[in-house]
């Protein structure tokens, strides 16, 4: 079938498809190594990624760096600052569990307030409201999340202070006191759990209700007995988050929770939390190098580690959680 | 299948209610459901009326009466009314009544050619007539009790007079800070807040899409991308002061050379400035930025890359011209929420060092600042009941700033959901 | 008011003229069917003719759609279900219900079954719940499968084993009316043989309503069959033909359920 033209006329197609593969090959020769340009662009655009891993060396340096220059100085040792019971540096005293306490009783105030009605209003959103209802309501409770913590911090002062002095009366509740600023706080607290946990149950498949329903179940029932611990992990992981939440809540407790550290457990009384601490001290003109910059770190320190620790614990829970329904 | 008494051979296997003992059990249990949902109601109603409340509490302080006395009675000064008199009758008056040193300190401020006719009437009154808000009453006192308010001033304060006032005018928006809660105003704190605010969005932006970006169209999937991650969420869930902490080592103490001016010659100050303040907040705000970012990015269909590869554009070509335009209200939407959540931010500003009382409008990066939420911390935080009333009006410039911007972000979002 | 009088007919179900829409859409349209008691009463039908939406509404499993509404009457002993006085509570424990992809509880396989005598006011020894679930595992023909690992979660089981766990479930509240719809068209063939298996078994103590999709499980394994159809003008489901399943798959009367069950269409 071949004849010598047809051969000729071949080799010259072959000649032809020969060199359009070399350049197709150049041209993936050339992808492979992109234009100066692109390179560069490439570049800066992980330089912009990068800076998210820098802020956290940068904070977890300076927070060492200066709460190590703290734990060097003569007096401070580690033991002290977890066992003292007074908080005064300039004067030797380093124990950190007057603020340790104040923060840990304005958080659990805070918790009591916010878990049991954000998951209440979690499970109304979830399991009963309608769809209107829920577009209704939905962004108030947006509106309430964000609402300055600084606002709070007024509201604390001016209308929960009153309100408390007036029920227990003004030689029990300070005008400064623990209650108020962990009470305002949970309220503040309360759109963060609520949204967390529906997302939590409504995540639970519907199949599964279906199920208690035609068992007889009742709506309450199927709500508490069978969606609730279906969406157990989640709403933990929405508890854990508002703690952490709580603990590094500055404003609120700053403004009403009181100014100087006091190791007291009555939530009537003022005491300081680390955040106030921290805000107080540094307001002032702080004087670097003095031990009272370097113990405002080695506070930060702490604290970072106890949100740090908080936040991992719930990220993980997610996670898994959400290994459980994919 | 209903028949109750088990067989004597088979094991029992319990008792479930038969006959009329089903209607009792469900009536129990419709009742417990009642009860159940309404506790869940109220849950939800009672964060509803915790946020009545507070609004209701601010708008409660920042109306109502005040009682306003005068130390120097005006006709004493002029024999017509204050208001009508020339500027430079006013100034003479001023110069006339005040020591040396405190004229000449306001002229320093601002030379008295250079002031307005309503400028030199407002220090007449605060410096001379000094006029003085003796007694404020909250809005419902005003509204409800308002004869009671008369009959205690007459008593007391025969020559003063009552006047309702809005804590929230245009005076408050425009005036400076003052020692006196009646002559303070938001001007300083609120251009404090605008040019902190220009200067993180300026750096947070970019960063923030570079970050997404990178994240999303270059190692999507990757190790490093996981970490990055992983590294965003933890950092997103920081406490808002640590960063304040981070401002302060690096930006302010570290940093100060650049912050302060210094290596401009511009060194009347330390690294306490607006550029530190922002690249901190920037920091603060640049996880939310990246995460919603990446959000957009990845909801841009792969279809349209492939169209624009298809036509041989390089990678980056493919992002600035399609994947960019069609990700942007929703990478703008995430910027509006960083926005005003440093806005509302106060301790890492505190940390950073922002100064509570300042006189002049901020000029350039280098200025000390102050900021709406500082203000609001400060007046707050003050003993006097006035303090308490311009705390709340601040407080009500600031939630309507938030709140702009927050329907500019729906608006966004919802022309966003449309065009996907 | 109560579902329990001693009205013992030839019928566990009765619907008449019922119609079911959902929002303005009518999804079915004027059935009139009478479900045999102790009988497999399947429905067969081309997807989207409303079969399960008939079969929810025999035990109220459509008053959770908001916008479910149903006309007509649907009778149980001698009672309309959709009377204003009956609570739909009562009527899912006597009428259970099976779906369509095995949703046990993500708690132990004890739990699972203990759940609705629980809710349901159950009375007894710790004992007699061990019967119970005993019982409710041996109906299901799952006992010996699982009686070493009751507490271990209902997930952990193969999706046949899951989905007799829910018939087991159903079981143990001792319903009179087991719906099913589509139970098998989850599982494996070889589950699929072990739940009709089942069903025969159950038939004898249970009424069995159940919608497939597969004309061999129906003409294999139920005693009546109904066809529905969608109606082409309007889309609503319509009841074509309903008799014993020998009749309806030998001789059809109507010449669309022949066209059916022939696969010529659906
Ligand atoms: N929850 C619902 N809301 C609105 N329409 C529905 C709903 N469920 C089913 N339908 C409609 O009702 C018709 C019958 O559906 P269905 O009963 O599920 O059919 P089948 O089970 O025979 O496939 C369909 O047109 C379907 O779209
Ligand atoms: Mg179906």
């Amino acid at each position: 079938m071949v004849n010598t033209k047809d051969v000729t006329m071949d080799q010259a197609r072959l000649e032809a498809r020969e060199l359009a593969r070399t350049a197709s090959a150049q041209a993936i020769d050339f992808r492979r190594r992109p234009r100066l340009g692109e390179t560069i662009i490439q570049a800066l655009l992980f330089i912009c990624a990068a800076i998210s891993i820098l802020t956290t060396v940068g904070i977890v340096y300076v927070l060492v760096r200066d709460a190590l220059l703290f734990f060097k100085l003569e007096e401070v040792t580690l033991w002290k600052f977890f066992t003292e019971t007074m908080w005064a540096p300039q004067i030797g005293a380093v124990g950190i569990l007057p603020l340790l306490s104040a923060t840990l009783i304005t958080s659990l105030i805070a918790m009591l307030v916010a878990l049991p009605l954000g998951l209440g209003a979690a499970i109304y959103l979830s399991e009963y409201a309608s769809q209107r209802v829920r577009g209704l309501l939905k962004p108030i409770l947006e509106i309430l999340a964000g609402v300055p913590t600084v606002v709070y911090g007024y509201f604390a002062l001016t209308f929960m202070t009153p309100v408390l002095q007036a029920l227990f009366g003004r030689d029990t509740v300070q005008v400064y006191n623990m209650a108020s600023a962990g009470l305002v706080m949970g309220i503040m607290i309360l759109p963060l759990v609520a949204s967390m946990s529906e997302d939590a149950l409504a995540a639970v498949p519907s199949q599964l209700r279906e199920g208690a329903y035609g068992l007889g179940a009742t709506r309450f029932e199927t709500a508490v007995r069978v969606v609730l611990p279906a969406a157990l992990s989640g709403i933990l992981a929405a508890f854990i988050v508002a703690m952490s939440r709580a603990v590094g809540e500055t404003m609120i407790v700053a403004l009403a929770a009181g100014a100087g550290p006091a190791l007291t457990f009555n939530p009537f009384q003022a005491a300081e939390t680390m955040t106030g601490h921290i805000a107080r001290i540094t307001s002032g003109d702080i004087s670097y190098g003095s031990i009272q910059y370097d113990s405002v770190f080695a506070i930060g320190l702490a604290l970072f580690v106890m949100t740090l620790i908080l936040n991992i614990i719930s990220g993980s829970i997610v996670r898994r959680f959400r290994e459980v329904y994919d | 299948m209903n028949d109750p008494t088990p067989k004597s051979a088979q094991p029992s296997i319990g008792y479930l209610p038969q006959g009329f003992e089903i209607e009792r059990n469900i009536a129990a249990r419709r009742l417990q459901g009642t009860l159940w949902r309404n506790l869940f109601v109220s849950s939800l109603l009672i964060g509803i009326l915790a946020l009545l409340v507070l609004i209701g509490t601010i708008v409660n302080d920042a109306f109502g009466y005040v009682a306003l006395a005068n130390k120097v009675d005006p006709a004493n000064l002029a024999s017509q009314p204050l208001k009508e008199l020339s500027k430079e009758e006013l100034v003479a008056i001023l110069q006339a009544n005040i020591s040396q040193g405190l004229f000449r300190r306001l002229e320093n401020d601002q030379p008295f050619t250079e002031r307005s006719q309503e400028n030199v009437l407002e220090l007449v009154y605060e410096r001379v007539v000094q006029q003085q808000v003796i007694e404020s009453y909250d809005l419902w006192e005003s509204l409800t009790q308002r004869e009671a308010i008369e009959q205690e001033l007459t008593s007391q304060n025969p020559k003063a007079k009552l006047e309702f006032r809005s804590w929230l005018n245009w005076g408050f928006l425009s005036r400076s800070m003052a020692s006196k809660a009646e002559f303070s105003g938001v001007r300083n704190a609120l251009l404090g807040s605008l040019w902190m605010i220009a200067i993180t969005v300026v750096v947070a932006f970019p960063l923030g899409v570079g970050a997404a970006l990178y994240l999303e169209e270059y190692s999507s999937g990757s190790r490093i991308s996981r970490m990055i991650e992983t590294n965003i969420n933890n950092l997103a869930g920081v406490p808002s002061i640590i960063y304040g902490m981070l401002g302060l080592a690096i930006f302010v103490r570290a940093l100060g050379f650049f912050t302060s001016g210094s290596f401009l010659g511009l060194s009347d100050s330390n690294g306490r400035t607006i550029i530190s303040a922002a690249l901190t907040m920037a920091l603060l705000i640049l996880p939310l930025i990246i995460i919603n970012a990446r959000e957009a990015i990845r909801a841009v269909p792969l279809s349209l890359r492939q169209a624009s590869y298809g036509l041989g554009a390089t990678k980056w070509q493919t992002i600035w011209h399609h994947v960019l335009p069609q990700a942007l209200p929703g990478i703008l939407t995430g910027t509006i929420l960083g926005i005003s959540r440093a806005m509302g931010e106060t301790a890492p500003l505190i940390v950073v060092g922002a100064a509570t009382y300042i006189v002049t409008d901020p000029s350039s990066i280098f200025s000390k600042f102050t900021a709406l939420p500082i203000q609001i911390y400060y007046w707050a935080s003050q003993p006097q009941e006035e303090f308490r009333r311009v705390a709340a009006a601040a407080i009500i410039v600031l939630l309507i700033a938030l709140l702009s911007l927050n329907t500019v972000a729906i608006v966004l979002r919802n022309r966003f959901r449309r065009s996907l | 008011m109560s579902l329990h009088s001693a009205n013992e007919g030839k019928y566990a179900i009765e619907a008449r003229n019922m119609s079911i829409y959902y929002g303005t859409f009518r999804a079915v349209k004027q059935v009139n069917l009478a479900i045999e008691r102790q009988k497999i009463t399947a429905l067969i039908g081309p997807s989207g003719c409303g079969k399960s939406t008939v079969l929810r509404s025999f035990n109220r499993m459509n008053d959770l759609v908001a916008s479910a509404r149903v006309e007509g009457e649907i009778l149980f002993h001698g009672q309309n279900l959709y009377a204003p006085s009956v609570d739909a509570v009562e009527v899912r424990r006597r009428i259970g219900m099976v779906f369509q992809k095995p949703n046990p509880f993500p708690k132990s396989i004890y739990e699972n079954i203990a759940f609705g005598p629980r809710v349901n006011g159950w009375k007894g020894s710790k004992s007699e719940m061990d019967e119970l679930v005993e019982r409710s595992l041996r109906g299901a023909a799952l006992w010996d499968e699982v009686k070493d690992k009751l507490h271990e979660s209902g997930l952990a089981l193969s999706g046949g084993q899951q989905q007799r766990l829910c018939i087991a479930r159903a079981l143990a509240v001792q319903p009179e009316v087991i719906l099913m719809d589509e139970p098998c068209s989850a599982l494996d063939p070889i589950s699929t043989l072990k739940v009709e298996e089942l069903m025969m078994e159950l038939r004898k103590d249970y009424t069995i309503i159940i919608v497939t999709h597969s004309m061999q499980q129906a003409s294999r394994a139920s005693d009546n069959t109904a066809f529905f159809l969608m109606d082409p003008e309007d889309r609503a489901g319509t009841l074509i033909e309903y008799g014993p399943t020998n009749e309806l798959f030998m001789a059809p009367k109507d010449k669309r359920t022949e066209e059916y069950i022939t696969g010529r269409f659906g």
